[in-house]
């Protein structure tokens, strides 16, 4: 029995060193130096400045920006430290109000039906993209803000839309805060 | 559902087992002490490792030896675990100053992880420091998984070797998993998520100015070495907290495709190493026909109920278009959501690609009961191959009363001593889901964690047990599940699901392995054929069916039929 629990504890050790140091650590330097943009969170700048990631949503409220989809991490939606979903099932008394408040609030916008992410959280609450319905839907209402022809906010939806891989996996899309950065960057930053 | 999501369902499944049978062929000559092509690197640290250890490799263990070194490691690394957790704001690598962890989680998470189940009582990304996720949470990833490994290579051995007491050593079948098979897989891995965009990194935080002038913190870590050995061995915890839908786990259709694959690779590739084990490919694959055919099922009644949407949210202007997307994210779509949904849950992975309680009420349903069948479809990493072993001796038992021979599997008889174990294994999941979610029920402390009214209720009760007891780990999260009473009972119930499980289990292969085996006889029932694979499907769907229907119709059936009224709790 002793000598079970001698060779145990030997291996114990040892694949803590091999697997819980020696593999990440050396993983952690090879990815830092190979690819120190993707291991240290795909960070946009502008102006020197961290503006957020490329893969993380955020909130944006203005008119003169695309908006995400709601978002359930955190108590104010997009908060990068604390991922959730709604958990909520469909037969949530909850999730149906919420649902109904966002249809409102954008029903005012267009006359287009609602792509259903327009007004449902995403699982991390974090999702970075829209569909490119949802996006279309938006176009007008960001050309009206901006006061420039919708055509011109087309153009720019057209080059940022992300087209699925291979033309097979995953959907057609449109990262919100890189289509924003695209708007700022051409249009000009405007607050609304 | 679309032809293109189809194509991408089959694409990825024939990708796994087109890269399975040669991995499972290495396995094979791994485990049977052959060279391979990392023998040269590999084989002096395998003797440094023996030589420190004291193990004599040669030396081999009777099923009893085998069973007790498995339990002395995994009880070892459970105190070691549960210390790393208590201890954690005295050690180092805790950039962020989280607090010491409580010991009702900590007890839970530390079971959690050496159960190679992965439960998530806590949001990694507010409780764990980055010393308990690596020399911590990411170790058990590779011991529990390689464990399972060791565990489902004894089985085989017992069916393949004759009149013999022993079945390999534990102490060799754990080193070279992990060395052979868990660690080179999981580098290859690790590289290829950091690529689509995965975090790897020792720092804490990045604070970001958001375009509108908002601040936001965006957390970070060692986040693709855990995901790596996260999927390749089933285990399913995640670094952050809504796991594999967190874009800093997934961020792409190209990794959400890395991590369909490598979670069901060495689970698949075990059956090739099984058929080769005992001497005949056909035994392997029929298990496997077993496996995907339910998988396929299962991802095409998925598939189906998340494309058909909600009818309230219909009614109320909600674009039909893009189905069900509360919980879901625009990048997976709903295909590659619905293969990772089922493939998730008949694996013991419990990683998730999007929130299992906001599925519609028959998309939730499946991987409720894909956990519930078992955990064999094609089940964890070494636990769905010997889960599946323990159903075929069911099999070949029923086939035997039909034409009244004395059953026999792998020219093995199956007599009664083999019976008894694999009925007292197989009452122990039932007993421990159902057990425990009629208790929970009942007891209003239970009751006030419950995140959804109405039959969901019930069904994320009944998830949590059922994903603990079967090692899953994936949850109808929502269900507050870090109070003592869930924490506590749910670490009980995975225990069971692992520990009381398995020993039966182990007994079973040391009555097996020795008996002479037999030459097949113009009587004996044909284990490789058609017939035998309708059978066995027929014995793991009326065993899951009998037991969990009335709870399940209680729960997800009943909400199905409240949802075409409009009805809401």
């Amino acid at each position: 029995m002793y000598s079970t629990f001698r060779s145990a504890a030997t291996l114990l050790i040892l694949f803590t060193l091999l697997t819980g140091a020696a593999y990440p650590l050396a993983l952690t330097g090879l990815t830092q130096v190979i690819l120190p943009e993707q291991a240290n969170g795909s960070v946009i700048y502008r102006d020197d400045k961290v503006v957020g990631s490329n893969l993380i949503g955020q909130s944006f409220a203005s008119a003169v920006y695309f908006h995400p989809r709601p978002s359930a991490a955190g108590q104010n939606g997009y908060d990068a430290a604390a991922s959730s979903g709604s958990n909520l099932g469909p037969l949530s008394v909850k999730l149906n109000e919420r649902i109904a408040a966002s249809l409102t609030a954008i029903k005012d916008e267009n006359l287009a039906p609602v792509p259903a992410d327009a007004v449902t959280t995403s699982s991390s609450g974090l999702d970075p993209h829209i569909s490119l319905a949802n996006a279309l839907r938006q176009v007008e209402r960001v050309a009206v803000a901006r006061g420039v022809a919708a055509s011109q906010i087309q153009r720019i939806v057209d080059r940022v839309a992300e087209q699925p891989l291979f033309g097979l996996f995953g959907e057609p899309q449109v990262n919100v805060l890189r289509i924003n950065i695209a708007l700022d960057a051409e249009l000009g930053k405007k607050n609304g | 559902m679309t032809i293109a999501g189809w194509l991408q369902i089959t694409l990825i499944l024939c990708a796994v087992i087109a890269s399975a049978w040669p991995l499972g062929l290495y396995m094979a000559r791994v485990f049977r002490g052959e060279k391979t092509v990392l023998s040269p690197v590999l084989s002096p640290l395998e003797r440094i490792i023996y030589i420190a250890a004291k193990v004599d490799p040669k030396k081999e263990q009777t099923w009893l030896g085998y069973t007790l070194a498995m339990l002395a490691i995994n009880g070892l690394g459970f105190l070691l675990l549960y210390a790393l957790m208590r201890f954690q704001h005295l050690l180092p690598l805790n950039p962020h100053g989280f607090a010491a962890v409580p010991s009702d989680l900590a007890f839970n998470t530390a079971l959690s992880f050496v159960s190679n189940t992965n439960w998530q009582s806590y949001g990694g990304e507010t409780t764990m420091s980055h010393l308990v996720q690596m020399a911590g949470l990411t170790v058990q990833n590779f011991l529990s998984a390689a464990t399972g490994v060791a565990l489902a290579l004894a089985v085989t051995r017992a069916f393949a070797r004759s009149g013999v007491t022993s079945l390999g050593n534990f102490w060799v079948d754990l080193t070279r998993a992990t060395l052979y098979v868990l660690l080179p897989l999981s580098i290859i891995v690790a590289f290829a998520f950091a690529l689509t965009g995965v975090p790897q990194t020792l720092a804490a935080n990045t604070e970001a100015t958001t375009l509108e002038g908002a601040k936001q913190i965006i957390a970070l870590g060692p986040v693709a070495s855990q995901e790596a050995i996260k999927q390749i061995g089933t285990n399913g915890g995640g670094f952050f907290n809504v796991n594999a839908a967190h874009p800093f786990e997934n961020p792409s259709a190209w990794s959400n495709i890395l991590s369909i694959w490598s979670m069901l690779l060495i689970s698949t590739a075990l059956t090739f190493t099984f058929g080769r084990l005992v001497g005949d490919m056909r035994q392997g694959l029929a298990l496997l026909t077993v496996m995907y055919a339910l998988l396929v099922n299962g991802v095409a009644i998925v598939y189906a109920a998340e494309t058909s949407g909600v009818p309230s949210q219909i009614a109320a202007g909600v674009d039909p278009a893009m189905g069900n997307m509360e919980g879901k994210e625009v990048r997976f779509g709903q295909a590659l959501t619905a293969l990772y949904v089922v493939a998730t849950t008949g694996l013991s992975c419990g990683a998730v690609n999007a929130m299992h309680n906001s599925l519609t009420p028959i998309g939730g349903l499946v991987p409720l009961f894909m956990i519930q069948l078992g955990e064999i479809l094609p089940g964890g990493v070494g636990s769905g191959l010997y889960g599946i072993v323990v159903m075929a001796i069911l099999t070949v038992f029923v086939a035997g009363l039909m034409v009244g021979r004395t059953p026999e599997y792998l020219g093995k008889k199956i007599e009664a001593r083999e019976m008894k174990l694999a009925v007292l294994a197989i009452l122990i999941l039932p007993l421990a889901i159902l057990g425990f979610t009629a208790a929970s029920a009942m007891l209003p402390l239970a009751l006030s964690s419950l995140a959804n009214a109405g039959p969901r209720g019930l069904t994320e009760i009944l998830y949590a047990y059922s994903s603990a007891a079967g090692n899953n780990g994936s949850a109808f999260a929502g269900l507050t599940a870090n109070t003592p009473w869930y924490n506590t009972t749910l670490g009980i119930a995975m225990l069971l699901g692992r520990f009381a499980y398995v020993v039966p289990v182990m007994a079973i292969a040391g009555a097996v392995v020795q008996k002479t085996k037999v030459a097949a006889s113009p009587g004996t029932f044909p284990t490789h054929g058609g017939m035998f694979v309708g059978l066995l499907i027929g014995v793991i769907l009326i065993l899951g069916g009998l037991q969990y229907f009335p709870s399940l119709a209680l729960g997800s059936i009943v909400e199905h039929i409240l949802m075409q009224t409009g009805k809401t709790f």
